[in-house]
């Protein structure tokens, strides 16, 4: 025991006490997902909306599952909508809200939070670049500002 | 039969060049670079070098102050410590986050951590000796982060920008306590501003070397400036940096432990003595005071949280099980 007002930071010894070599073996470090029953089959997967295809070839080889990542949306006032604020893993909805609460609201940022699975959430296709988003180009007639004789007219 | 292999290599190739030029485009462009975009595998490899190595950084640098939250000196201290060490972990899962979307797994990383096999900052390997540490730590360490970090939150790449952007609005509360604290000190007894003193002559020289080393032995500086991920260099974030502290030092009423600091009117730019270049690398290859020390402590705490990971893992397994049943049954 380390009286209380003791030198907390003091190194164990100059090169360090303890060697780095005497890690814990891997199995004290196990992830839950070890657990005897399959829970990622009902889990969401690990992959994010914003993962590329690697980490998707990745997660899925054999690395032990970690909790399923979750994205964050945070309303930070009455009368806005919900921004996404980032994500996080855990292991269900409940947590995931405890620890977007934890994670993204340490300063009054949001009145509510939604937390989504990541593998829920479909995206547009990024190769399609701009062909996706092709059709507003050329209809300048739909921003008001395309209209320009009733200028000086008030009120309009 | 090989005519297909090569008509498939030069479409390959075709489709790298077109991710090249869109890649070249957005960076000219200083637009952002997202997850889901091509991007050069050099692009990729940097980044998640640098983020992951920040994101240890904000986990490992717990733990100087962690260890200081029993012995701070009142209840609204240990409060603040408190904050600002739930802050870095915050920080820390940010970045995490960020580096995910590059495709490594956060499990991968932590191991990486733990195995001894990722790096962090070398500054976390001092130890805090005393109280006035956690000034030095929160003024000169969080203050020499901020002047890094600042310019991160236009780094090309989204993640790791937006990332920044909640980090350095959260790290000024992180300077400002450590001023305040050195503030006290350096305005009580005769031995606490000596200890105020001490704790700003350890941390000064180490919180020069966070801007890495310098610009002529820093070889991937430049392709990181190509590619907007960094926007000015460690030398001229050092040279900054020195300068700000010149004047806060003054307010403080005590002195930087650096005889050759000097604004140099020809560059327009802050000068400072000679800093212990081998000393940085020893500390970033291992051998610092407590690089040992901190990843005992890092082991010890991803095991002893190990039964919390399990039970909220059964405990999500049994709900979702008891959801299937409850659906079959209706």
């Amino acid at each position: 025991m380390k009286p209380p007002h003791g030198n907390p930071e003091m190194p164990a010894s100059a090169g360090g006490g303890s060697d780095s070599s005497s890690a814990p073996t891997e199995t004290t470090t196990q992830a839950p997902t070890d657990a005897p029953t399959n829970s990622t089959a009902t889990a969401p997967g690990t992959t994010s909306p914003e993962a590329t295809p690697q980490s998707q070839a990745q997660t899925g080889q054999g690395h032990r599952s970690a909790w399923p990542l979750w994205e964050v949306f945070v309303r930070s006032s009455r009368g806005l909508s919900h921004v996404h604020a980032g994500s996080l893993h855990a292991p269900d909805a409940a947590m995931a809200l405890r620890n977007a609460r934890d994670l993204y609201t340490r300063r009054n940022e949001g009145v509510s939070i939604w937390v989504v699975p990541a593998d829920a959430i479909a995206s547009s296709d990024p190769d399609a670049k701009g062909a996706f988003f092709e059709s507003p180009q050329g209809k300048d007639y739909r921003h008001a500002t395309y209209y320009t004789k009733s200028e000086g007219v008030k009120h309009l | 039969m090989a005519s297909q292999i090569l008509q498939s290599q030069q479409d390959e190739a075709a489709l790298e060049a077109e991710g090249q030029a869109y890649f070249d485009r957005i960076i000219s462009e200083d637009s952002r670079i997202e997850p889901r975009d091509w991007m050069p595998a050099g692009y990729r490899k940097t980044l998640l070098r640098q983020i992951s190595q920040h994101a240890h950084s904000e986990i490992i640098g717990m733990q100087p102050e962690a260890n200081w939250i029993s012995r701070a000196p009142s209840l609204k201290r240990k409060a603040i410590l408190m904050a600002k060490v739930q802050d870095e972990a915050g920080h820390g899962l940010y970045l995490y986050s960020a580096a995910e979307t590059l495709g490594q797994s956060r499990d991968q990383m932590m191991d990486d951590l733990i195995a001894g096999k990722a790096r962090y900052s070398s500054i976390f390997n001092y130890p805090a000796l005393t109280w006035a540490d956690m000034g030095a730590i929160g003024w000169l360490v969080d203050g020499a982060a901020i002047c890094n970090q600042v310019p991160l939150c236009r780094a090309s790449y989204g993640p790791y920008g937006r990332a920044m952007v909640r980090i350095c609005k959260e790290e000024s509360f992180h300077q400002r306590q450590g001023f305040e604290i050195l503030l006290e000190l350096a305005n009580g007894t005769p031995e606490q501003k000596q200890m105020a003193q001490d704790a700003v002559n350890r941390w000064y020289a180490p919180s020069l070397m966070m801007f890495g080393p310098p610009d002529d032995d820093s070889p991937n500086s430049k392709q990181s400036m190509a590619w907007n991920i960094k926007r000015f260099s460690n030398d001229e974030l050092r040279s900054r940096f020195v300068g700000m502290m010149v004047e806060q030092v003054r307010i403080l009423g005590l002195t930087l432990p650096d005889s050759e600091v000097r604004f140099n009117e020809e560059t327009r730019k802050w000068e400072h003595g000679p800093l212990d270049w081998d000393e940085f690398k020893e500390v970033l290859d291992g051998r610092g005071p407590c690089n040992a020390q901190r990843l005992e402590r890092r082991r010890k705490a991803h095991d002893n949280g190990a039964w919390v990971r399990e039970a909220a893992a059964a405990y999500a397994e049994k709900q979702s099980r008891k959801q299937a049943e409850k659906e079959l049954a209706a």
